[in-house]
């Protein structure tokens, strides 16, 4: 066992993790963080995508050992104060779930998305999610959701609402 | 699936790490970004007794100017490579094959340097390392050595690197001012490589002055299309010369067969991802 000292979600955990144990399975198992899922057992469909240090990574491909010292944001991390970060509203708004099992990575890659471009047109949305599968192939509300989000996520327009209360992605 | 059981160590300097390498012996296993080997390892497809993580090496991370060449730290992270100033100028292709790799959360753990120890014949980062003749400096119990990214690759999933050692940094030539593009044929957007072309080309008064380019996935090795280059030295940058020189592209290539592709396939598309790969280097509609 390794002691790790990692801050998830604004709280700081001390643990000893054996050194194969994945950060997905931390953060479930240990942590009880069960908003970020296990969609698949090859690397592929980027449901358990969490924030590393401000990047989004598949915490199925990290090892909880590799974590030590560092910032994890989860999609529980997202809200504040009973309000939905504005990327978890515009999926609300825009209808872009069906089965809601892809949602919390969709959500966390979205925003790590407009960390790096904060206007982005439709095909660079798209390939910003090319790490993210939906089985429900429900991509069409997904994208309008990010471009919503997108929109209201703006400099300008964030002013006007409660600029503190957004966290993640670099914004 | 989870993992079988491993001993942990993340050293902090290089020499820690080939310490750790010398005395955990064979059975140890480097760890950089971790996007092929932790699947693997989960996947239960190997189970080394060590993992040595590099990723607390900061000294093994980042791109620097050194006169003609510049020189990219192992660690880098792909996502860094695409974003690089030096990179983007004076190794554009490095950049656009990289562009290609995975998705965001991938590019963002996944590293240059473990990318090509990795070896994998469909890895998109071996063909331009060859086209681009980067040099790989190799540390280990004997000392440092550089070897030529032409005599680096040396089978499947095999490389220079031995055991005890680690590939701290890649060297790469400028080429400055030069046409580049890395044509990619895959299945589906995150699927590997089923063939690609590395072209990197110099153009001069509308004549291609010098060209490079280098195979993904036609042998177990990447290829290097000299054949290509020599049909293109000197000639007019037009669509005729460039069809004319990808016909050489299949030469010197042994393809495998697998579920994607056979053979005579994978020798089609070496000639015309050639011919497109080219072309866009050069400046031309594909």
């Amino acid at each position: 066992m390794t002691r790790i000292t990692v801050m998830v979600d604004g709280v700081s955990y001390v643990d000893d993790v054996e050194p194969r144990t994945l950060l997905v399975h931390y953060l479930r198992d240990k942590l009880g963080k069960t908003g970020t899922v296990v969609g698949c057992d090859t690397s592929n469909c980027g449901a358990c995508t969490v924030h590393l240090d401000g990047r989004s990574v598949k915490s199925c491909s990290v090892f909880a050992v590799q974590v030590d010292g560092s910032e994890i944001t989860t999609i529980e991390g997202l809200a504040r104060d009973g309000q939905l970060h504005p990327m978890q509203q515009a999926f609300h708004d825009n209808h872009a779930l069906q089965c809601g099992y892809c949602t919390p990575g969709m959500i966390m890659q979205a925003i790590d998305l407009l960390g790096d471009n904060p206007d982005p047109d439709e095909q660079t949305v798209r390939e910003g999610l090319e790490g993210n599968l939906c089985r429900c192939t429900g991509y069409q509300n997904i994208v309008r959701a990010v471009l919503d989000a997108a929109e209201k996520m703006k400099p300008a327009v964030r002013a006007q609402q409660q600029p503190s209360t957004v966290v993640g992605g670099g914004i | 699936m989870i993992p079988s059981a491993f001993d942990y160590v993340a050293p902090t300097t290089v020499d820690e790490a080939i310490q750790a390498l010398s005395q955990a012996g064979d059975d140890a296993k480097i760890l950089a970004g971790g996007q092929s080997l932790v699947p693997v390892l989960r996947l239960r497809l190997a189970a080394p007794t060590m993992l040595v993580d590099l990723n607390k090496i900061s000294e093994l991370r980042g791109v620097r100017d050194d006169g003609n060449v510049i020189v990219v730290g192992a660690m880098t992270t792909h996502h860094d490579v695409i974003n690089d100033p030096l990179i983007r100028e004076h190794a554009a292709l490095l950049a656009l094959a990289t562009q290609t790799i995975g998705d965001p959360q991938i590019r963002h753990r996944g590293t240059l340097g473990g990318a090509l120890v990795h070896a994998d014949p469909a890895g998109d980062l071996l063909a331009p390392a060859v086209a681009l003749d980067a040099e790989m400096v190799i540390v280990g119990p004997g000392g440092r050595r550089t070897v030529p990214a032409s005599e680096f690759f040396v089978d499947l999933f095999t490389t220079a690197v031995q055991p005890d050692e680690v590939l701290i940094e890649i060297r790469i030539p400028k080429k400055t001012g030069w046409g580049a593009h890395y044509e990619k044929f895959q299945r589906v957007a995150q699927a590997w490589s089923i063939v690609a072309v590395a072209a990197a080309v110099r153009t001069e008064g509308g004549s291609i002055a010098e060209a490079r380019v280098a195979l993904t996935n036609m042998a177990a090795t990447p290829v290097h299309a000299t054949g290509v280059e020599q049909a293109l030295v000197g000639q007019p940058a037009t669509a005729e010369t460039i069809r004319a020189a990808a016909e050489h592209a299949a030469e010197g290539t042994s393809p495998m067969s697998d579920g994607n592709a056979d053979p005579d396939y994978r020798e089609h598309l070496a000639r015309v991802l050639t011919q497109r790969a080219v072309a866009s280097a050069a400046g031309l509609a594909a």
